[in-house]
């Protein structure tokens, strides 16, 4: 069934902030195999004009994923979270994202699809520290792919 | 924000040095809890074959970060990428074995932009299959 149109627009409260630690940003630089010294090391990081280490671009996703959750999960909007697949993601930085930031997520439902049979919904999610700036918004597109027989 | 890449030194055609980035479970397995993202497709074969999988795949946004690493080991500094976008249009499967999977990634500059950003196109494949889709990147040079 098409999901409710009237959801395009709608607006989810700020979360909680995330506070982002360096050895988070390590962690996560190791995982990807990036040894760039920016991630790990406040000295680089200062002579590229950075004021602590910065994360890799896509570290932001874990924080608006988490965010994009309620969405997801919200059973007004009904979407089949067991059969959603991610389709397409990018990112708009206004900086960085780097240790010692206390990161709160907004999320929209941007556009509301559907596409043989799938249901496809962009969520937007924007992120702004502690001060109020404006640090990366995230778009995260998601497809529940039609249910079997359906 | 301090790339070593200056405008004036790239044109439209010019490529980016290619990577290749291995993955096998064990770099899955890392990357789950690096990024939280412990849905058992990427780590559980049982249960990848059971929702229609061929096999165990890579996060995507796995793939996505490898592929940046193209753009900002280019410029030195990932605070140039202003914009970064993709499709995932195929899954990289990763194979229980010594070898996994490799996911080769090649970029050139696609377009020149204001205020001396450039446009960087990128491609991912992994076993000859595109695993990214309009896959870009905008990024400030110096």
């Amino acid at each position: 069934m098409a999901l409710d149109q009237s959801f395009v627009g709608r607006t989810y409260p700020p979360t909680e902030p995330y506070e982002v630690g360096r050895e988070k940003i390590r962690e996560f630089a190791e995982a990807v195999g990036d040894d760039n010294p920016a991630y790990t090391d406040p000295d680089a990081a200062k002579a590229l004009g950075h004021p602590e280490v910065i994360a890799p671009p896509t570290f932001a996703f874990a924080i608006t994923f988490r965010a994009a959750g309620i969405v997801i999960r919200d059973p007004r909007l009904g979407l089949d979270y067991d059969r959603v697949v991610h389709g397409d993601q990018r990112f708009a930085y206004t900086r960085p994202v780097r240790a010692g930031d206390r990161l709160s997520v907004v999320s929209t439902i941007e556009s509301i699809k559907s596409l043989a049979g799938n249901d496809v919904v962009t969520v937007r999610g924007e992120v702004h520290d502690e001060t109020g700036g404006h640090v990366v918004t995230a778009w995260t597109k998601l497809v529940a792919r039609a249910a079997e027989g359906a | 924000m301090t790339a070593k890449i200056a405008y004036g030194d790239v044109e439209v055609g010019t490529e980016l040095p290619a990577q290749s980035f291995p993955v096998t479970r064990a770099t899955l397995v890392r990357y789950a809890g690096a990024s939280g993202d412990f849905n058992p497709i990427h780590w559980n074969e049982r249960f990848a074959v059971e929702v229609g999988l061929p096999n165990v795949i890579a996060h995507g946004m796995f793939t996505m970060a490898e592929a940046i690493r193209v753009v900002t080991d280019w410029t030195g500094d990932p605070g140039a990428v202003v914009e970064y976008g993709v499709r995932f249009t195929r899954p990289v499967v990763v194979p229980n074995d010594d070898k996994g999977a490799v996911i080769e990634v090649s970029a050139k500059v696609a377009a020149l932009l204001e205020d001396n950003r450039v446009r960087v196109d990128l491609l991912a494949t992994s076993g000859g299959d595109k695993v990214l889709g309009m896959s870009r990147a905008v990024v400030q040079l110096g």
